[in-house]
C-alpha cells in the first residue's frame, strides 16, 4: 500500500521581530496511509500546529517553509498555487481546530455553516445541496440532526459544536482530516464521545487522520501509529501499541510517567511527588547543536550535547532518535 | 441532605458549606422569566491542610461553587462558614476582609495576567491594595514569593508573554499566595497546561500544602489528577453533589452512575489494539 500523504524532510521557520529565523520544524518526515489514524504527540512549542498549518498552506505570514516537500495526489502541496490549494483544502484535506466556539459564526445557524462548505466545492442545485447537508448532519448526529442544524452555536453544547465542525470537515468527503487538539476544551465524557465519532467515520468513509494532541492517553486505543514531536523534530515514531506500550525515547518515557493514573498499580502512592520532566521545552535556550531534549533528559550522555542523534530503527516500523540505541 | 467529611473530624473545618443554593434567572426571548438552578443544596466541609477535589462534567456547577466561595457571587440560599464565621451574606465591607484569605487560581494563566504588567507588578498589586506594606517590604515579599514557586529572580522584570505556560501558572500561584490565604480555590488550574508541566505544577501545589499547610478546593474534570492530589472527592452533577468520600472509596466502590461514567471516561494508556464500536 502506498502512502496517501508523504511528508519528506519538512523544515519550517518563523521570522522573529528581530529579523532572525526561529526553526519550528526541522526535518520532519512521515507517510500517512489511506484510512490510517496518525497520532501526533507533542507539548506546546513542539511544532505540532505548525505541522498542521504547513500541510494545507495555512501558516501565519511570518512563517517560511525552508525545505522539504509534501506529496499528495501527485502534487507537492508546499509548492501548489493558492488556487490549487483552495481546491484541495476542505474538499480533499480538511482541518478541525481546537476551539469549536471560535471556529463557528456566532449569528449563523450551524446548518447553513455546513451547507456553505458543501456549496463552496460543488455546483449542484439548491435542493441537492440541502439534501447533502442533511446527510452530513445525520452522519455526526444520531438523533435530533434536524433540530441541531437549525440552531445557533450558542444554543449547542461544546460536544455538539465540535460535531458541527466535524460535519464541516467531512462535508465534501475528504480523504484526509487534520484535527489539531479537537478535544482539548471538552470534558472527558464528551472527549470519549467525540473520539467515538471519529472512529465511526473513519470506518464508514475510509478517512485518514492526523490527530494532534498533547495527551498521550487519548491516543491509546484510538491511533494506529504515533509520532512524537519534540522541539520540531521527530523524537520517536511507530505503531501506537509499541510507542505507548514500550516507548524508547527518554522523552516519551518521562512524559508517560508524569501522568497520574486512576488505575491501581502496585507501589503507586497518592499525594506523592509525580515524576515530572524538569524545565520547559524552551525553544530559545535549546542547544544549537546536540539533542534538543538533552537539557531535560535524565539519561543523557556526553555525546548528546555535541551532536544530534539520527533516527535508529528499533524494529521495522519503530524509530527512535536517541544515542542510547546507536551502536 | 448532609454529607460530612470523614477526615479531621475532631478539628474545626476551615470551610463548611450547608445547603448552598444558587439560582440564576434569565429572560427568554418571549419575555417569560426562566430560572436555572446552578447549585442545588450543596453541602461539604474541608479540614485545614487537606484537599477536596470537586469533579464533574462541564455545566455541573463547579465554577459557580468556586465563585460563591470566593465571595464573587452571592448565593441564593444556604450558608458558608469560613473558620466558623458565616460569610454567605456579608456586606461588601466585611467581604473584603474575607477575600484575601480565599484566593482563586484560574484555568488559563495567559488570560488571568495583565499582559502589560511585569512579573513584579503582578506580584506587587495585591500587596499594594492592602496598604499595609512599604515599597521595600513589597520588593522583598515579591522576591520571596518567586522563590517559593520556583521562578528565578531574573523573571521579575519580564512580561507574561515572555514566560512559558508553566511559568505563568507558577506566577498566578505566587500572586494568589501573596496575601497568605488559608484556602486556595483551583478552578481547572492544570487543565490548560501540557501533561509534563501539569506534573510540575501538581508537585508545587503538594509541596506548598506540606510547607504552608495550605487548604485546597481543587475543581477539575480530570479525575486522575483529582485522585492523585486530593484527600476527598465530591462528584457534582446538575448542581448537586451526588457522591462524596475519600479518594480510595470513590475509585473502588463508586455508588452513583455519574461517578462510574466519569471513571470510565478517564483516558488511560492501555495496550489493547484499537477497537471499533459501530
Amino acid at each position: 500500500m502506498t502512502a496517501i500523504l508523504e511528508i519528506r524532510d519538512l523544515h519550517v521557520s518563523y521570522r522573529s521581530s528581530g529579523g532572525g529565523l526561529c526553526p519550528a520544524l526541522t526535518g520532519v518526515s512521515f507517510g500517512l496511509m489511506p484510512g490510517e489514524i496518525m497520532g501526533v504527540l507533542g507539548e506546546s512549542g513542539s511544532g505540532k500546529s505548525t505541522l498542521a498549518g504547513s500541510l494545507v498552506g495555512l501558516l501565519p505570514s511570518n512563517a517560511r517553509i525552508t525545505g522539504g516537500n509534501v506529496q499528495f495526489e501527485g502534487k507537492d502541496l508546499l509548492r501548489a498555487k493558492p488556487d490549487e490549494l483552495r481546491q484541495i483544502r476542505g474538499r480533499r484535506i480538511s482541518l478541525i481546530y481546537q476551539e469549536p466556539s471560535l471556529a463557528l459564526h456566532p449569528t449563523m445557524r450551524v446548518g447553513e455553516q455546513v451547507r456553505q462548505v458543501v456549496a463552496a466545492h460543488s455546483s449542484s442545485g439548491k435542493s441537492a445541496l440541502n439534501e447533502q447537508t442533511r446527510q452530513v448532519f445525520a452522519q455526526v448526529f444520531s438523533e435530533e440532526a434536524d433540530r441541531i442544524s437549525r440552531s445557533y452555536p450558542h444554543q449547542l453544547s461544546g460536544g455538539q459544536r465540535q460535531r458541527v465542525l466535524i460535519a464541516q470537515a467531512i462535508a465534501c468527503c475528504p480523504s484526509i482530516v487534520i484535527a489539531d487538539e479537537p478535544t482539548a476544551s471538552l470534558d472527558p465524557t464528551t472527549q470519549t464521545e467525540i473520539l467515538g465519532v471519529f472512529r465511526k467515520l473513519r470506518e464508514k468513509l475510509d478517512l485518514a487522520m492526523i490527530f494532534i494532541t498533547h495527551n498521550p492517553a487519548l491516543l491509546s486505543g484510538f491511533a494506529d501509529r504515533v509520532l512524537v514531536l519534540y522541539a520540531g523534530k521527530v523524537a520517536e515514531s511507530g505503531p501506537a501499541e509499541t510507542v505507548l506500550g514500550s516507548p524508547g525515547h527518554p522523552y516519551t518515557k518521562a512524559l508517560f510517567h508524569s501522568i497520574p493514573t486512576v488505575s491501581e498499580k502496585s507501589g503507586y502512592r497518592r499525594k506523592t511527588k509525580l515524576p515530572a520532566i524538569l524545565g520547559d521545552s524552551a525553544h530559545s535556550s535549546s542547544p544549537l547543536r546536540g539533542c534538543p531534549f538533552e537539557p531535560r533528559c535524565t539519561e543523557r550522555m556526553d555525546i548528546c550535547r555535541g551532536s544530534e542523534p539520527a533516527p535508529v530503527n528499533l524494529s521495522a516500523s519503530h524509530t527512535v532518535s536517541c544515542f542510547k540505541y546507536e551502536s | 441532605m448532609k454529607v460530612e467529611a470523614t477526615i479531621g473530624k475532631n478539628m474545626q473545618p476551615l470551610l463548611r458549606v450547608e445547603n448552598l443554593v444558587k439560582r440564576y434567572s434569565k429572560r427568554s426571548l418571549a419575555g417569560t422569566p426562566e430560572e436555572f438552578l446552578a447549585l442545588d443544596r450543596v453541602s461539604f466541609t474541608i479540614s485545614p491542610g487537606t484537599t477536596l477535589a470537586v469533579v464533574g462534567e462541564s455545566g455541573s456547577g463547579k465554577s459557580t461553587l468556586a465563585a460563591c466561595l470566593a465571595c464573587l457571587e452571592s448565593p441564593t440560599g444556604g450558608s458558608i462558614w469560613f473558620e466558623g464565621r458565616e460569610i454567605a451574606n456579608l456586606e461588601e465591607r466585611a467581604r473584603r476582609q474575607i477575600r484575601p484569605q480565599v484566593q482563586l487560581i484560574f484555568q488559563d494563566p495567559a488570560s488571568s495576567l495583565n499582559p502589560r504588567w511585569s512579573v513584579m507588578d503582578v506580584l506587587a498589586e495585591p500587596l499594594i491594595l492592602q496598604r499595609k506594606f512599604s515599597g521595600a517590604e513589597i520588593d522583598m515579599r515579591g522576591a520571596s514569593l518567586l522563590e517559593r514557586v520556583g521562578l528565578s529572580p531574573e523573571t521579575l522584570k519580564r512580561l507574561p508573554i515572555e514566560l512559558s505556560g508553566g511559568q505563568r501558572q507558577r506566577l498566578a500561584i505566587a500572586r494568589a499566595l501573596a496575601l497568605e490565604p488559608k484556602l486556595l480555590i483551583l478552578d481547572e488550574a492544570l487543565s490548560a497546561l501540557d501533561c509534563s508541566i501539569q506534573a510540575q505544577i501538581a508537585n508545587l501545589l503538594m509541596e506548598l500544602q506540606s510547607s504552608l499547610g495550605m487548604t485546597y478546593l481543587f475543581i477539575t474534570h480530570d479525575l486522575a489528577m483529582a485522585a492523585h492530589l486530593a484527600d476527598e472527592i465530591a462528584v457534582m452533577d446538575h448542581g448537586r453533589i451526588v457522591e462524596q468520600g475519600p479518594v480510595q472509596k470513590i475509585l473502588k466502590q463508586p455508588e452513583q452512575e455519574t461517578t462510574r461514567q466519569l471513571l470510565a471516561a478517564v483516558p488511560r494508556i492501555t495496550l489493547s489494539p484499537p477497537s471499533l464500536e459501530q
